[in-house]
């Protein structure tokens, strides 16, 4: 009886831990390891080890690549978040029965094909495109408008396919929101404003930045958005990436592009947990749930 | 926020989010070559991908990878559950973490990192690195899954039935299982789901030889317009949202 509990504990625990040992945190480390080796044509990397690659990240060429990049990201992380907050609120004031059907429509793209939806994105957005045809048919402009192939449109994809996922943490964060404290503010004298600013916001904190760092990351590292929508010119991260990496077989240098992500995803999480301490109420998305 | 204006809201984004959807669906219907204008009905594109040898090859290889992956991901995922759920023990904080992070690790940084892996391990790039990948991207959701589910659970049960002389692998099999089946098997659905959609990870493990639907496509919208890209997304969008509408019934039953 013993060696059954035993054996069965054995293979539940010792599975998932040694995948995600050999699988996610060994190769987390060789990226950083790989970072700081030396490309070699034969062998891919060799030594000696040297932080080259984060020298050569500081070429102008690359560090206008870098913000490139992180503005497209920013700006369609802003431009979640400025859309997504009062979506979430207007489902939280739903009645309750309805909220998980909304939520469940929000989800339901990221579960399908992304490379497909911006494929659509780039089917609308074309010079022969629904807009462009429908502005030229209204006679508002002369000839098709350039929406493909710029910032913009990079942009504007980033925020449809990452959208769910400034929602999602959003709506658990408000969700939770004790309705009392607003009751309590107003019948102190607070306005609407006054309260979203001094309750609300900083009660959600841990959400919004939840939600910034679910949209900001992945939209780094997207390169097939930056490639079917912003052309050869608008690169996120990801295409730096995938060319070090498939192309010019420097993986060195690719790989200190993608330390650039892990550190930015350590800084968000550190914000993350200091903001959920702050609110010290449990947050949706908790290392502690497990 | 006055009512009108709430739904009006709402209803505006959701319109937004679903209309590119539509849109593609309707052109893969389209005899017109470039979509521009409705040139009537037609399943011809559909045909084209059906004729097309190489195109289902990728096809039949992508059901098989997502297949094994999420088979493979549910096994360890659901057991890994049951771990953190029941037991106390050693680094379980560590499995858990780890479980957050790969969770939130960026897809391009997983994709870079399994490349590396597999070229220290000396695993040759196709069917087994792929499978791996799918598997390492697909498990903490999962386990994520399986584990809210246990979390409902009336542990007096199992304490009872330990009490009454059952055996850890009985209790797994005659009380956990069925009753966290709808889980897992909304978790295997997802997977699923996931696995065939997947591009980034892909793209970096994937080996020469073996193609799957979702590069193939992603080489083909590249060059430009070929109608029957339109055809196989729409095939891949009703399959996810088929999957997942189910996997979000079996959750929903008896709460």
């Amino acid at each position: 009886m013993k060696s059954s509990v035993g054996q069965f504990r054995f293979w539940a625990i010792g599975l998932a831990s040694v995948w995600l040992t050999l699988f996610v945190f060994f190769p987390n480390l060789l990226v950083i390891l790989t970072s700081f080796l030396t490309r070699d044509p034969q062998a891919t990397v060799s030594l000696p080890i040297n932080a080259d690659s984060y020298v050569r990240t500081l070429d102008l060429l690359y560090l206008q690549v870098l913000w490139d990049s992180l503005r497209m990201s920013l700006l369609a992380m802003v431009f979640c978040l400025v859309v997504g907050y009062p979506f979430a609120m207007a489902i939280v004031s739903l009645p309750k029965r309805w909220q998980p059907v909304i939520v469940f429509l929000v989800i339901l793209p990221f579960w399908t094909n992304s490379l497909v939806r911006t494929y659509a994105i780039q089917f609308i957005l074309g010079n022969q495109g629904i807009i462009n045809k429908a502005l030229l048919g209204l006679g508002l402009i002369d000839k098709p408008l350039q929406l493909l192939y710029t910032q913009f449109a990079v942009i504007l994809g980033l925020c449809y396919i990452l959208l769910p996922f400034m929602v999602l943490p959003l709506y658990s964060a408000l969700e939770k929101l004790d309705v009392r404290l607003h009751h309590a503010a107003k019948d102190l004298g607070a306005g609407p404003l006054s309260r979203f600013w001094h309750i609300t916001v900083p009660l959600t904190s841990p959400g919004i930045v939840a939600g910034c760092l679910m949209v900001l990351l992945p939209a780094m590292g997207m390169f097939y958005i930056s490639d079917l929508l912003g052309g050869a010119k608008n690169l996120l991260l990801g295409n730096v990436i995938k060319t070090q990496f498939l192309h010019t077989r420097d993986w060195p240098f690719g790989s200190a592009f993608s330390v650039i992500l892990i550190v930015l995803l350590g800084f968000m999480l550190w914000l993350y947990f200091r903001a959920s301490r702050f609110v010290s109420k449990q947050g949706g998305l908790n290392g502690s749930d497990f | 926020m006055a009512p009108i204006f709430r739904w009006g809201f709402m209803g505006l984004v959701l319109t937004l989010i679903y209309i590119p959807i539509l849109v593609l669906v309707v052109n893969s219907f389209n005899a017109s070559k470039y979509g521009i204008k409705w040139g009537g009905f037609t399943f011809k594109w559909y045909e084209k991908f059906w004729n097309n040898d190489g195109l289902m090859t990728a096809a039949l290889n992508s059901l098989t990878v997502s297949i094994v992956a999420a088979s493979v991901a549910t096994v360890i995922g659901t057991l890994a559950a049951v771990a953190l759920h029941r037991y106390q023990f050693k680094g379980k904080a560590l499995l858990s973490s780890m479980v957050f992070v790969s969770m939130l690790t960026p897809e391009i940084v997983m994709a870079i990192s399994l490349l590396i892996v597999f070229m220290a391990l000396g695993i040759k790039l196709g069917f087994i690195s792929l499978v791996i990948g799918h598997i390492t991207f697909c498990l903490p959701f999962v386990i994520v899954a399986v584990y809210s589910r246990l979390k409902g659970f009336d542990m007096k049960m199992l304490e009872a039935a330990r009490d009454l002389g059952a055996s850890e692998s009985s209790i797994f099999w005659k009380i956990i299982l069925p009753l966290a089946l709808p889980a897992i098997a909304s978790g295997w659905l997802l997977s699923f789901t996931l696995s065939l959609d997947d591009v980034i990870v892909s793209a970096f493990v994937t080996g020469p030889g073996y193609e799957i639907l979702p590069l193939k496509v992603y080489s083909m919208v590249r060059v430009g317009v070929s109608p029957e890209v339109n055809a196989i997304s729409t095939i891949l969008l009703v399959v996810s949202l088929v999957l997942v509408v189910i996997s979000q019934l079996l959750l929903r039953e008896d709460k």
